[in-house]
C-alpha cells in the first residue's frame, strides 16, 4: 500500500493532460455538444411539414386547416394546386404529411353527409407516423363532436355530459416534455463514452512508446499505477457532468428533482466502474488502435442493452442478463431516478450495490491481467 | 573483490518454437562493466529484461543482488537501475519533472527527493536543461536524463540496454565517462552494444550470436587469443566491390569494411600467400600485408564467421 506513488503518477497525468491543450479543449466541449444536440433532437415530432391541397376553400376547411395546425403537431408549408405537387413535396422531403381536402367538403356538411379528408404521412419513421396519424384522427373525431352536438342543439335536444372523465396525470415530468426524460439519459451515456475512452489509452500508450517497460521496472504496483491514472480522469469527469448538469438547468429546465450530492456519490462510483472497462480494454490492446477496436465492441451494444433506447424491461430475457454487465444500465436507473423523480438512497441502494461489486470486479480484472511482464 | 552480482545458469527464453536466449551462464562481478555484445536479434535485450525480472524465464535460473529473478522480482526491481532500449521518455514533461517523477515511483519525496534530483542532475551535466521539455532534447541529452532517471535510487546493479544507439560521437564519449566514473564509484553494470569500439572500456566481454555466448573475456584476451587468426589491411580503390568476392573464399574467415579499407582476417599466417594471388589477380597492386592488431570488430566478424551458429555477421 503506497499512496504516495499512486499520488506521483496521478500529478504525472495530471500534468501530461494539462499541457496538451486540444485534449482539453476536445474533453470539456465534447459532451457539451452531445447533450446539446441530443436535447433538439430527441424533442417530440412536432410541426411536421405539411402540404396541403385545399379543393373546398370553404370557411369550414378552413376551420379544419386551423385545427391541424392548433395541434401544434402540422405546420402547413405549403399550399398545393395539384396532387401532383402534393405527391412531389413528400417525396423529395420538404414535407412530412399531406392534407387533401375535396371540393364538395362543406357541401356535405351542410346536406349532413360525411366528407372524406384525405391525410398522408410519410411513414418511414414509424414512431412519429402514429403520433401525427393519431393525432390526425383525433382532430377528425373531435370536430366530428362538435358539429354533432351543434347541430343537436339546434334541433333543440337536451345533450347531457354523459360519458367517462379519465383523469390521466404524468407523474415526474407533467408537461410530458422528451427533454426531461432524454437529457439525464444523455448525461450518462455521454460520460460512459468519455470515461472509457480516456481510460482505454493509458496503459496502452505507455505501451506504445516503450516507457511501460521503465514503469514495469519499478516498484510500482499494478492497481498504483492503475488509480493514480484515474485519479486525473475522476477529475475531469466530475468537471464534464457539473458543466453538464448546468446546460440541463438553465438551457433544458431539467433540474435535479433530487439529492445532488447523492448524485455526485453514485456518479463517483459510474466513474470508478467505466474506468476500468478502459483501463481493462488498455491492458489487453496492444496498440491503440486495437484499443479504440475493443471499446467500440463494447460501448455500441452497451447503449443498446442499457435502457438508453429500449427499455431493459421489454428485452429477451438473455438480453436482459447481458445488460446487467453494462455499467450503463445501473447508472440510467440512478440518474434518472435522481434526477427525474427525485427518489433517494432507500429506492437506489440496490442498483448502486451492484454497480460497485461490477466495478470492483473489473477493476481487479484489468489488475490481475497487467501483472507486470512486458512479454 | 570479486562479490558475485549477477549470476545466470543456463538461462533461457523461448518464444513460441524460436529460442531467443539458448541457456546461457555467466557470472558478473561487483564494481564490473561487463559488455553484452551482439548484433540485432541476438538476445541481448531478452537477456536483460529476464535480469531486470520483466520477463519470465523458460528455464534455467538468474539471480540478481542474491534474489532470484523468477521468484522474487519485485525484490530484484528495487536495487537495480534499467535504461530500456530507446530510452523511452515523455515528450510533453520536462527533465525535472522526469527526474521527480521516477524518484516518487522509488519511494524518494520530500527533501530526499530534492536533493537527489538537483544531485543528479549536476552530475549528469541536466542543470540548465531542467525546465526543458524532454520531446525538444537532442538525442545525447535525452541518454543522459534516461540514465538520470535509473539512478536516482542509487541502484549498486544498473542495465544498460544500448545506451548510446543513434548517438553522436562526442556524446558517447562523454556518456562512456559517466559510465566509466559510476562503475569506479563500485556499481555493477551491464551493458549492450553494438558498437565494438565502446566495448574497450568494459572490464568483461561476452559475444552473444543466435541467443548463444560464443566468447567471452577481457578485450585484450580476446583480441590476442590464438583463435583471434590473422587481420590484414587491404587498400584499394575497388573495396567495396572485393568485399563480397573475399567472404567467398574458404580460407577468409571474415572480410569487413573499415573506414576506407578492408580488413581481411584469415585463420593463419600461411594462408596469406593465397590471399595475396587473390588480390593481384583482382587488381589490388603489391598489397601490404603485414598483419595488425585486430580491433574487437574483426575479432567478432571472426567469431561469427567460425561461429555453427552464423549466418554471415557485417557490423
Amino acid at each position: 500500500m503506497n499512496w504516495k506513488r499512486v499520488w506521483t503518477i496521478a500529478v504525472k497525468e495530471y500534468r501530461q493532460f494539462i499541457r496538451d491543450r486540444r485534449t482539453v479543449v476536445a474533453t470539456m466541449l465534447m459532451p457539451l455538444i452531445q447533450v446539446v444536440l441530443y436535447g433538439y433532437l430527441s424533442s417530440d415530432v412536432r410541426y411536421q411539414p405539411t402540404v396541403v391541397w385545399d379543393l373546398s376553400r370553404t370557411a369550414e376547411s378552413r376551420q379544419l386547416l386551423q385545427a391541424f395546425t392548433n395541434s401544434q403537431y402540422f405546420a402547413i408549408t405549403f399550399q398545393a394546386r395539384n396532387m401532383h405537387e402534393v405527391v412531389e413535396r413528400i417525396e423529395d422531403g420538404r414535407a412530412l404529411a399531406g392534407v387533401v381536402i375535396p371540393p364538395d367538403y362543406a357541401t356535405l356538411i351542410h346536406e349532413k353527409k360525411t366528407p372524406q379528408v384525405m391525410v398522408a404521412v410519410d411513414a418511414s419513421d414509424a414512431t412519429a407516423a402514429r403520433t401525427s396519424l393519431s393525432v390526425a384522427q383525433a382532430i377528425g373525431s373531435s370536430l366530428t363532436n362538435k358539429m354533432r352536438i351543434k347541430e343537436l342543439r339546434m334541433q333543440g335536444a337536451h345533450v347531457s355530459a354523459v360519458g367517462i372523465d379519465v383523469r390521466a396525470r404524468a407523474w415526474y415530468n407533467p408537461a410530458l416534455r422528451q427533454e426531461v426524460f432524454i437529457v439525464p439519459g444523455v448525461l450518462a451515456l455521454v460520460m460512459q463514452f468519455t470515461m472509457t475512452f480516456l481510460s482505454m489509452s493509458t496503459i496502452v500508450r505507455e505501451r506504445e512508446l516503450g516507457t511501460l517497460e521503465q514503469l514495469v521496472v519499478s516498484p510500482i504496483q499494478p492497481w498504483e499505477l492503475m488509480l493514480g491514472k484515474m485519479i486525473p480522469l475522476i477529475t475531469i469527469g466530475y468537471v464534464n457532468v457539473t458543466l453538464i448538469l448546468l446546460l440541463a438547468l438553465f438551457w433544458f429546465h431539467v433540474p435535479v428533482a433530487g439529492n445532488v450530492f447523492l448524485l455526485y456519490v453514485t456518479v463517483f462510483v459510474f466513474f470508478f466502474t467505466t474506468l476500468g472497462m478502459g483501463t481493462l480494454v488498455s491492458t489487453i490492446a496492444k496498440t491503440y488502435i486495437q484499443a479504440v477496436q475493443m471499446i467500440q465492441l463494447f460501448l455500441m451494444p452497451s447503449m443498446l442493452l442499457s435502457g438508453f433506447i429500449f427499455p431493459v424491461a421489454a428485452m429477451p430475457p438473455v438480453l436482459q442478463w447481458l445488460s446487467y454487465l453494462v455499467p450503463l444500465t445501473y447508472f440510467l436507473t440512478i440518474v434518472r431516478g435522481i434526477i427525474i423523480k427525485g427518489v433517494g438512497f432507500e429506492y437506489l441502494w440496490w442498483q448502486i450495490f451492484l454497480l460497485t461489486v461490477l466495478g470492483l470486479a473489473v477493476f481487479a480484472t484489468a489488475v490481475l491481467r497487467f501483472r507486470k511482464r512486458i512479454d | 573483490m570479486s562479490t558475485t552480482t549477477v549470476r545466470a545458469e543456463r538461462l533461457t527464453r523461448r518464444f513460441g518454437d524460436f529460442v531467443a536466449v539458448d541457456a546461457i551462464s555467466f557470472e558478473i562481478h561487483a564494481g564490473e562493466i561487463w559488455g553484452f555484445l551482439g548484433p540485432n536479434g541476438s538476445g541481448k535485450s531478452t537477456t536483460i529484461r529476464m535480469l531486470c525480472g520483466v520477463l519470465e524465464p523458460s528455464g534455467g535460473r538468474a539471480e540478481v543482488l542474491g534474489y532470484d529473478v523468477a521468484r522474487d522480482p519485485e525484490a530484484v526491481k528495487l536495487r537495480i537501475g534499467y535504461m530500456s532500449q530507446g530510452s523511452a521518455l515523455w515528450n510533453d514533461l520536462t527533465v525535472a519533472e522526469h527526474l521527480r517523477f521516477f524518484a516518487g515511483l522509488f519511494d524518494l519525496y520530500g527533501a530526499a527527493q530534492s536533493a537527489a534530483v538537483t544531485e543528479w542532475m549536476e552530475r549528469i551535466g541536466l542543470t540548465e536543461r531542467r525546465n526543458q521539455l524532454a520531446g525538444t532534447l537532442p538525442g545525447g541529452f535525452r541518454k543522459r536524463l534516461a540514465l538520470a532517471c535509473a539512478l536516482l535510487h542509487r541502484p549498486p546493479m544498473l542495465f544498460l540496454d544500448e545506451p548510446t544507439a543513434g548517438v553522436d560521437p562526442v556524446s558517447r564519449r562523454e556518456f562512456w565517462d559517466l559510465i566509466v566514473g559510476l562503475a569506479d564509484e563500485g556499481t555493477t553494470i551491464m551493458v549492450t552494444t553494438h558498437y565494438l569500439d565502446e566495448a574497450e572500456h568494459c572490464n568483461q566481454l561476452a559475444f552473444i550470436y543466435g541467443g548463444r555466448i560464443i566468447a567471452r573475456g577481457s578485450p585484450r584476451t580476446l583480441k590476442s587469443a590464438p583463435d583471434a587468426g590473422v587481420t590484414v589491411e587491404v587498400l584499394s580503390p575497388e573495396n567495396v566491390g572485393l568485399l563480397d568476392p573475399l567472404d567467398g573464399l574458404p580460407f577468409v574467415r571474415s572480410a569487413s569494411l573499415y573506414g576506407s579499407s578492408l580488413h581481411v582476417t584469415v585463420t593463419d599466417r600461411t594462408q596469406l600467400v593465397a590471399l595475396r594471388a587473390f588480390l593481384t589477380e583482382h587488381g589490388v597492386a603489391a598489397p601490404d600485408l603485414t598483419p595488425i592488431a585486430p580491433s574487437l570488430e574483426d575479432v567478432f566478424a571472426g567469431l561469427v564467421g567460425t561461429s555453427p551458429a552464423a549466418g554471415g555477421y557485417a557490423s
